[in-house]
């Protein structure tokens, strides 16, 4: 079971944070297909997250095909979104961890390594345009 | 569905003080509705005429599809919990059940003992031995032992530490997710109501500015960036909350009256609920607010 860790500033709404912890749990295969997703109730009372927030981001999931509501049973994963198995994202993630620590050393600060990161995603986007 | 809350042009005048003026709200069942604003504002005293512990000067309120009075069996359908919260310090926990269970036709002494046993708050010590936090959570659990239907809350969290608020609202939203429970909580604290809220009230100088559910309020409203200090295009197209103009650089928190459609020289960005209520706060002197207060009411 996985937990949900809601911020209050982020500017991002809870509802679209709990949706966003949920893919990213399937991304990275924190959640199989099969598995049930905490209970409305759970979740508000883990977070003190509104219960419509709760129920609207659940049902946001299950238009886009990854959950399902069992009525009286509670809510399934059906599907993953689409892209590479969870391994890719665990190698990947390791791969990015080692460049940031890199740069960590180098003396970088988190802002830097961010815009070496934009930096990058922009140029390899013009290079696939290109 | 008919809102479990609904006012008209409702108006409450102390002598020669308009303490709220022609407020005209609507929140519907099941929701947690954040009352949002400045110092004297009229958040308590609205809550106060939709508790029936005030009577209006004019206008009407509707809780429940009854006019809010002082009868037994509105009162039983009713928790209000004040600012100040009312318990008797010397009294235990345990002894409040038991007065609450002699005042109430359908009182849940159970409900509290549980929700008060999940959070470890002894029930045989005197209340005034506990801290703020659990004070709090006992005043809540009593209110909510009396299985209303509608909430209303005075800045209940105000005073208390980060953690005491986050478990407060959890026991408040829970019990909105047993179902059959509307709220209205009036606070300062803006972190908290994203968190924990669905619908905004926001009152400034004695109006109703905005009354909406948070995710359609926030879809209406943009912030636009640019270098032009001629807003003529977009104040035609939308309403301006709220403008800031320096030498170079304009921003105005705009309420979209249709799509956005602006030149490349403006910046469209979302706003987050303190864009909202902090643009709305620092706009009640603005003249089209009164408009604003019709467009919002009657939505």
């Amino acid at each position: 079971m996985i937990k949900f860790r809601v911020e209050g500033r982020s500017g991002v709404p809870p509802s679209q944070q709990i949706a966003q912890q949920v893919r990213q749990a399937l991304r990275m295969g924190l959640l199989a297909v099969g598995d049930q997703l905490p209970s409305v109730r759970e979740v508000v009372s883990a977070t003190a997250v509104n219960p419509n927030t709760v129920l609207k981001a659940y049902r946001d999931l299950e238009r886009q095909g990854l959950v399902e509501a069992r009525a009286g049973h509670g809510t399934f994963v059906r599907g993953r979104p689409p892209g590479p198995p969870p391994g890719t994202h665990v190698r990947l993630g390791r791969a990015m961890a080692a460049c940031v620590r890199e740069a960590r050393a180098a003396g970088l600060d988190d802002e830097a390594i961010e815009s070496l990161l934009r930096v990058a995603l922009q140029a390899t986007a013009e290079e696939d345009i290109a | 569905m008919t809102p479990v809350i609904e006012t008209g042009g409702l108006t409450k005048r102390y002598r020669r003080v308009t303490a709220l003026s022609e407020c005209t709200i609507s929140v519907p069942q099941g929701r947690i509705s954040a009352l949002v604003g400045p110092n004297g504002a009229g958040k308590t005293t609205l809550l106060r005429l939709l508790a029936g512990l005030a009577t209006p000067t004019a206008g009407r309120a509707a809780v429940l599809g009854g006019a809010p009075r002082q009868d037994p069996a509105f009162l039983a359908e009713i928790g209000f919990l004040a600012q100040e919260i009312p318990l008797y310090r010397r009294m235990t926990t345990e002894d409040h059940i038991g007065i609450g269970a002699h005042l109430n036709p359908r009182w849940d002494g159970e409900s509290a003992r549980a929700r008060l046993g999940d959070l470890k708050i002894p029930l045989d010590r005197p209340v005034g031995t506990l801290s703020g936090g659990q004070r709090a959570q006992v005043a809540l659990a009593l209110t909510l032992a009396k299985r209303p239907q509608v909430l209303l809350l005075d800045e209940p969290v105000a005073a208390l530490d980060p953690l005491a608020r986050r478990h407060f609202l959890a026991t408040l939203a829970d019990a909105v997710a047993e179902g059959g429970l509307t709220v209205i909580l009036s606070s300062h604290l803006v972190a908290d109501i994203e968190r924990t809220c669905d619908h905004l009230i926001l009152l400034a100088s004695s109006r109703v500015q905005l009354c909406g559910d948070v995710e359609d309020l926030l879809s209406e409203h943009r912030v636009l960036v640019g270098p032009r200090k001629d807003t003529t295009a977009i104040e035609r197209d939308h309403t301006v909350v709220q403008a800031d103009r320096t030498a170079r650089q304009t921003t105005l928190l705009v309420r979209l009256n249709g799509p956005v459609i602006t030149g490349p020289e403006w910046e469209a960005g979302d706003v987050t609920l303190e864009d909202l209520v902090l643009g709305y706060m620092g706009a009640d002197a603005d003249p089209a607010t009164g408009e604003l207060a019709t467009v919002g009411g009657l939505r």
